[in-house]
């Protein structure tokens, strides 16, 4: 029991430090040169996305080894968590548009773009790869989007600040968000190293 | 969005690569092209990948347009879109797999690339079949050409060498710089810091020649 905690944990920091999405793997990218620019954004959306990604990495992994896995259609995974995720976005959209109308306002536009996010659609897929159980899903899908939540609320920090930086006319707005992004990469990749799975 | 009828099929391909460059211009689909360009060869597959996906995608929106309810039109492009990627991901895996097994986790992931579903709502989804392949090979080049170019300018910087696919099997890697090189291009922090140089290039070039004001700037 206390190792399978340990190796939970492991999981967890690997995910969000170690192997980073937005700075080792490159993913969720167009969302998070979108976002960075406010912190209250950057904020919400963070909170947004890791619920998403840890509903979504439930489903999935009930789908994927519940159903795809004994009628042997594994083939299809992109098509079928592709389908799971837009439903759930599609759900999410409804209930928060309910639930909190000032949110929705805010994040509405976001969760219309979660869909076609490849950070949401990487968790499933990884999880089916690495034939994660379920407890391990949940945790991957955790700590990606904590890994995630902390690149926004870094980047977004950074570029408030950056607001009133005299900055290069051609470097001006995206190509210096990729060299700070770079340089943030270049601190993230001293993790690496920091635990052993 | 200009219609067909107003604008030559040329400019139409000319537009996806230079005005509508999808990364250096509209900032979109960026995770590849940061994370296969560390090789010049698993670059160019990569953008033939996307090439392929896009041309067909928008073939086969453009035939299916006056029969897809405009309600439900969104997941019958996504479906559309997975099936294509489906497809270019088992031909991969079979035809190139030293390139898949680097590149594999990406191939699927071009079904969450805004710019594929963005064609296709924005231009196949209206127009007939001709224009609409165009587009799609205007827009999958430009892809290939961005990707290429990163590719290019980091395996050259960071390792010194050039892959170059020379089939679907066989490469030639020529070597130019015998010194030390710049290591950190060829790492993760490399490529941001590669597509941020570029981007900036891109639009010094703009601004200064072009006679327009650089709008990669949000």
């Amino acid at each position: 029991m206390n190792s399978e905690f340990t190796k939970l944990f492991e999981l967890i920091i690997s995910a969000s430090l170690i192997n980073n999405f937005v700075f080792t793997r490159f993913l969720g990218l167009c969302i998070f040169f979108g976002v960075s620019k406010k912190m209250e954004t950057a904020v919400g959306m963070s909170i947004t996305f890791t619920a998403v990604m840890m509903i979504s990495a439930a489903v999935s992994w009930v789908v994927f080894t519940k159903v795809m896995i004994p009628l042997e259609i594994t083939f299809l995974e992109i098509i079928v968590f592709i389908g799971i995720i837009a439903g759930l976005v599609q759900a999410s959209d409804t209930i928060m548009r309910k639930v909190s109308p000032g949110l929705y306002y805010k994040l509405g536009i976001y969760l219309a773009l979660i869909s076609t996010n490849c950070i949401i659609l990487a968790v499933p897929l990884v999880n089916a790869g690495e034939k994660y159980t379920f407890i391990q899903s949940l945790a991957f899908g955790l700590g990606s989007g904590l890994g995630f939540a902390l690149a926004l609320i870094i980047m977004a920090s950074i570029r408030e600040k950056l607001e009133l930086a005299d900055v290069p006319a051609a470097f001006k707005g995206l190509p210096m968000a990729f060299v700070i992004t770079g340089l943030i990469a270049l601190a993230f990749t001293g993790f690496s190293g920091l635990i052993t799975l | 969005m200009s219609s067909p009828s107003t604008t030559s099929l040329k400019d139409l391909f000319l537009n996806g690569i230079i005005k509508e460059n999808t990364i250096f211009k509209l900032a979109l689909s960026l995770c590849p092209s940061i994370a296969v360009t560390n090789n010049l060869k698993n670059g160019i597959f990569m953008g033939l990948a996307v090439l392929f996906v896009q041309t067909m995608v928008n073939l086969t929106i453009s035939l299916m347009r006056k029969i897809i309810q405009p309600k439900v039109r969104l997941p019958i492009f996504m479906l559309v879109i997975s099936g294509w990627v489906t497809i270019t991901q088992m031909m991969m895996a079979a035809f190139v797999p030293d390139v898949y097994a680097k590149v594999g986790l990406y191939i699927a992931l071009i079904v969450a690339f805004a710019s594929i579903l963005a064609r296709a709502e924005m231009f196949a989804s209206k127009n007939s079949i001709v224009p609409s392949m165009v587009d799609g090979l205007g827009m999958g080049v430009g892809f290939l050409f961005a990707l290429t170019v990163i590719s290019f300018f980091r395996e050259l910087v960071g390792k010194g060498t050039l892959t170059v696919p020379t089939g679907l099997a066989t490469q030639h890697v020529f070597t130019f710089i015998n010194t030390k090189p710049v290591l950190i291009m060829v790492l993760p922090a490399g490529g941001f810091l590669a597509v941020g140089i570029l981007m900036a290039l891109f639009n010094w070039i703009d601004a200064r020649y072009m006679k327009k004001t650089a709008h990669a700037s949000h």
